[in-house]
């Protein structure tokens, strides 16, 4: 099998379900009982949170345990929203951001918010002057993604962060679910209020990630009830996956330490191959991260080819997970500026740090031969 | 000492056969369900099976449950989420003074955004009287709210009864059945239940699972936004893994339900007998009666919880004082206040125990046989 689907979600790492398997039995108390079942768990969940902070060069009560990306967008967006509408109810963000940034914000429309979708150039990436002429009084928070997750186009996090500054009252978040172990980011140079991550788009558990929470933000929670991570989310730790993903972190950041050059390598591979195979835009700019190659082939609806490359045991995807339940046009795409054979005809190939060089070579070798299979059925 | 667990009601350990499931999903079925090939669709089949299973295991329809991370999501979906997308039918909202924190406050935080709560007093035996709530009953009123079973006392509600009122009457109905799931009979149908809220980890399920039985007429707003996943209820890539082991949990629980009813009673019963014959002062907060087999809260009159939970511990038992979700604090617990009043010492010298998988009859004799020791030795 290649599995070249790594932004939709990637295989767990072995030491991860270890973890994983060895909390659920061994510590099942609940870490906010106060006899020594639960105590022992309360110290392990400490414990996962000074390491992920540590990790992540943060502070450890800046760590907000998460059920996922999905979920860190929308207490990211919606806390600052409500708890800060007294002061303005105006929120930047981009035409390209994920649906769960993009949902949240027009769900907060229909709540009297008003919201600017930046707009993106052909790379897909934001202008910074377009930015700051967005900001009003009454703007209380931008959020702004690093790594696009179908084009894998990277926006300018420290510009916008120095831009944000100026603005004393304004917060900024940060999708970070697409870059984190694939594109460093330091979130105080940046200036960075919330950050989100998700566990299983780094080998770790489903149902996991952290929402960074710069000390002294203030968000309104999206869940009542209990008192657990520091207030800003009720309801019982869920601790096995929790430590488990905090191996992910370790691991994949070790991994981009020792592997990023093999990473790049290998992705420039898969461009210039697919380059000589007639028939395919690369829609990734340029400049982008890695790991996310997009790409059309006009002419060829993109579920015919990943069912015949799926046949040859290959997988990659079309667009967003998340939204591709949708007829096959690509926002994203369209956001650029593409045109419609091209926008309607979008590919994702994305990379782990686990794929190979052979893989990549066979990948593209398979394409040619899915392609040329096609064009006879089809031309 | 060894250690014995009485704390099943705050989260119990993960049934064995769970963590086989999800050790082995983990290494096969990674596929994000949303991807349309075939790692995709494997995990989506394995999706589909799970809510069969649990839709099954409440009378449902699988096209009405929705998979959260737990019982607190699941609680605050069905209050915010019927409350915010029914307002245009009326801002009134009925609940009880017993409920789960993640009920209570979710509550206060409607009451913020000019929503009006009613909270139901108990009676001593830790019911609801349902003529409350029909005099509490107005054209205003959206949702009804009603625990199933209690998390400290073990109470069961009359839920039933409250189905009946509640038919022919616009307000939905909402009942967390966290508690009483997996030991009694559940039927959403014959209940007259729109809304009900399931935790997987008081089912020796994993942590950071639940479910919201959500009836195809109930009008809801998500809490969250994103993809479409969960019929647009709950977006984010489903957590399959936790959902697979979830699903196993419901299924022993569903086939080994008369067997654990049996044994938990029957821990009860030697509980307390063995508490009676070593002569330890106590008595049974509310109706034992009208409670479920798992959970008995005891007031130890002349001692208080803190140095009860101390002593306890130090003798390797593990009890707990009210919900685990009150965090830490050993404050008056809210429900017994409600039951007996907030100066009643009940509220500051009663323990809860409650019984699970990990004990048998001889570590729950041996645990009376401590905690009596405990007893005697401490109002002497």
């Amino acid at each position: 099998m290649i599995y070249l689907d790594n932004s939709a979600t990637t295989k767990p790492y072995p030491e991860v379900i270890d973890s994983f398997s060895q909390v659920a039995q061994q510590f099942y108390g609940n870490p906010s009982s106060i006899h020594s079942f639960g105590l022992r768990s309360e110290r392990l969940l400490n414990q996962a949170r000074k390491q992920a902070a540590h990790l992540i060069d943060v502070d450890e009560s800046e760590i907000v345990f998460t059920s996922g990306g999905t979920e860190g967008n929308n207490m990211a967006i919606k806390g600052i929203a409500f708890a800060h509408q007294n002061r303005g109810k105006h929120i930047i963000t981009s035409q390209i951001e994920h649906p769960s940034v993009l949902e949240t914000c027009r769900s907060l429309e229909e709540q009297g918010f008003r919201v600017t979708y930046l707009p993106v150039n052909n790379n897909g990436v934001i202008s910074p002057i377009d930015l700051e002429k967005a900001i009003t009084e009454e703007t209380i928070l931008v959020s702004i993604m690093h790594v696009n997750n179908e084009l894998g186009t990277i926006q300018p996090i420290q510009e916008v962060g120095q831009i944000v500054s100026k603005y004393p009252k304004v917060f900024f978040h940060v999708d970070h679910v697409q870059g984190f172990g694939k594109i460093s980011l330091d979130f105080y140079d940046c200036l960075i209020d919330l950050v989100t991550i998700s566990g299983h788009k780094i080998h770790g558990l489903r149902g996991t990630g952290i929402l960074f929470v710069k000390k002294g933000t203030k968000i309104s929670p999206l869940f009542h009830g209990g008192e657990q991570e520091n207030k800003f989310r009720a309801g019982t730790e869920n601790l096995a996956s929790i430590v488990s993903m905090v191996k992910a972190v370790r691991l994949i950041l070790e991994q981009q330490q020792i592997k990023s050059d093999q990473l790049r390598a290998l992705s420039n591979k898969l461009k210039k191959s697919l380059k000589t195979i007639n028939g395919i835009m690369i829609n990734t700019p340029e400049k982008h991260a890695d790991h996310i190659v997009n790409i059309s082939i006009p002419g060829y609806k993109p579920e015919v080819i990943i069912h015949a490359l799926a046949e040859k045991d290959i997988f990659i995807s079309t667009k967003s997970a998340c939204s591709s339940k949708q007829p096959d046009e690509s926002a994203i795409l369209v956001a650029c500026g593409f045109d419609k054979e091209i926008r309607n005809s979008g590919l994702r190939i994305s990379l782990s740090y686990e794929n190979t060089i052979e893989e990549i070579e066979q990948f593209c070798t398979e394409l040619q031969d899915v392609l040329l299979q096609l064009s006879g059925i089809m031309r | 000492m060894n250690g014995i667990y009485l704390d099943n009601a705050a989260t119990s350990p993960v049934h064995p056969e769970v963590i086989k499931v999800m050790q082995k999903s983990l290494e096969e079925v990674y596929g994000n369900p949303s991807s349309i090939h075939q790692y995709g669709r494997k995990a989506r089949q394995t999706l589909d099976n799970a809510r069969k299973v649990a839709a099954s295991s409440i009378g449902a329809n699988e096209k009405n449950i929705t998979f959260t991370s737990g019982g607190t999501e699941a609680d605050n979906l069905a209050l915010i989420g019927t409350a915010l997308a029914n307002q245009d039918k009326g801002k009134h909202i009925i609940t009880t003074t017993i409920e789960h924190h993640a009920i209570l406050h979710a509550a206060e935080s409607l009451e913020k955004q000019d929503f009006t709560v009613t909270y139901l007093q108990v009676q001593s035996n830790g019911q609801i009287n349902v003529q409350d709530l029909k005099d509490a009953l107005t054209d205003e009123t959206i949702v009804v709210s009603v625990m199933m079973v209690n998390n400290e006392t073990g109470i069961i509600q009359p839920i039933k009864e409250i189905g009946e009122i509640l038919k022919g009457h616009q307000a939905y109905f909402h009942t967390d059945a966290v508690q009483a799931y997996g030991l009694l009979d559940i039927d959403v149908d014959k209940l007259g239940v729109d809304l009900l809220t399931v935790s997987s980890h008081k089912v020796n399920g994993p942590k950071g699972v639940g479910f919201l039985y959500i009836n195809e007429n109930v009008k809801i707003s998500s809490l969250q936004h994103g993809g479409q996943q969960e019929r647009k209820k709950r977006p984010g890539t489903e957590n399959v893994t936790g959902i697979i082991g979830f699903q196993k949990a419901i299924e022993l629980a569903q086939a080994e339900r008369d067997d654990r009813n049996l044994a938990y009673n029957t821990y009860k019963q030697l509980f307390l007998k063995k508490l009676e014959s070593e002569k330890v002062s106590f008595s049974i907060n509310g109706d034992l009666e009208n409670a479920i087999p798992s959970i008995v809260n005891i007031s130890f009159p002349g001692t208080n919880v803190e140095q009860l939970l101390t002593n306890f511990d130090l003798s390797g038992i593990s009890a707990s004082s009210g919900s685990a979700c009150t965090a830490g604090s050993v404050e008056p617990s809210h429900v017994l206040s409600a039951m007996y009043g907030s100066s009643n010492d009940r509220t500051i010298n009663s323990i809860r125990f409650s019984f699970g998988l990990p004990n048998s009859e001889d570590e729950v004799t041996e645990a009376a046989t401590r905690v009596a020791s405990i007893i005697n030795r401490l109002i002497k």
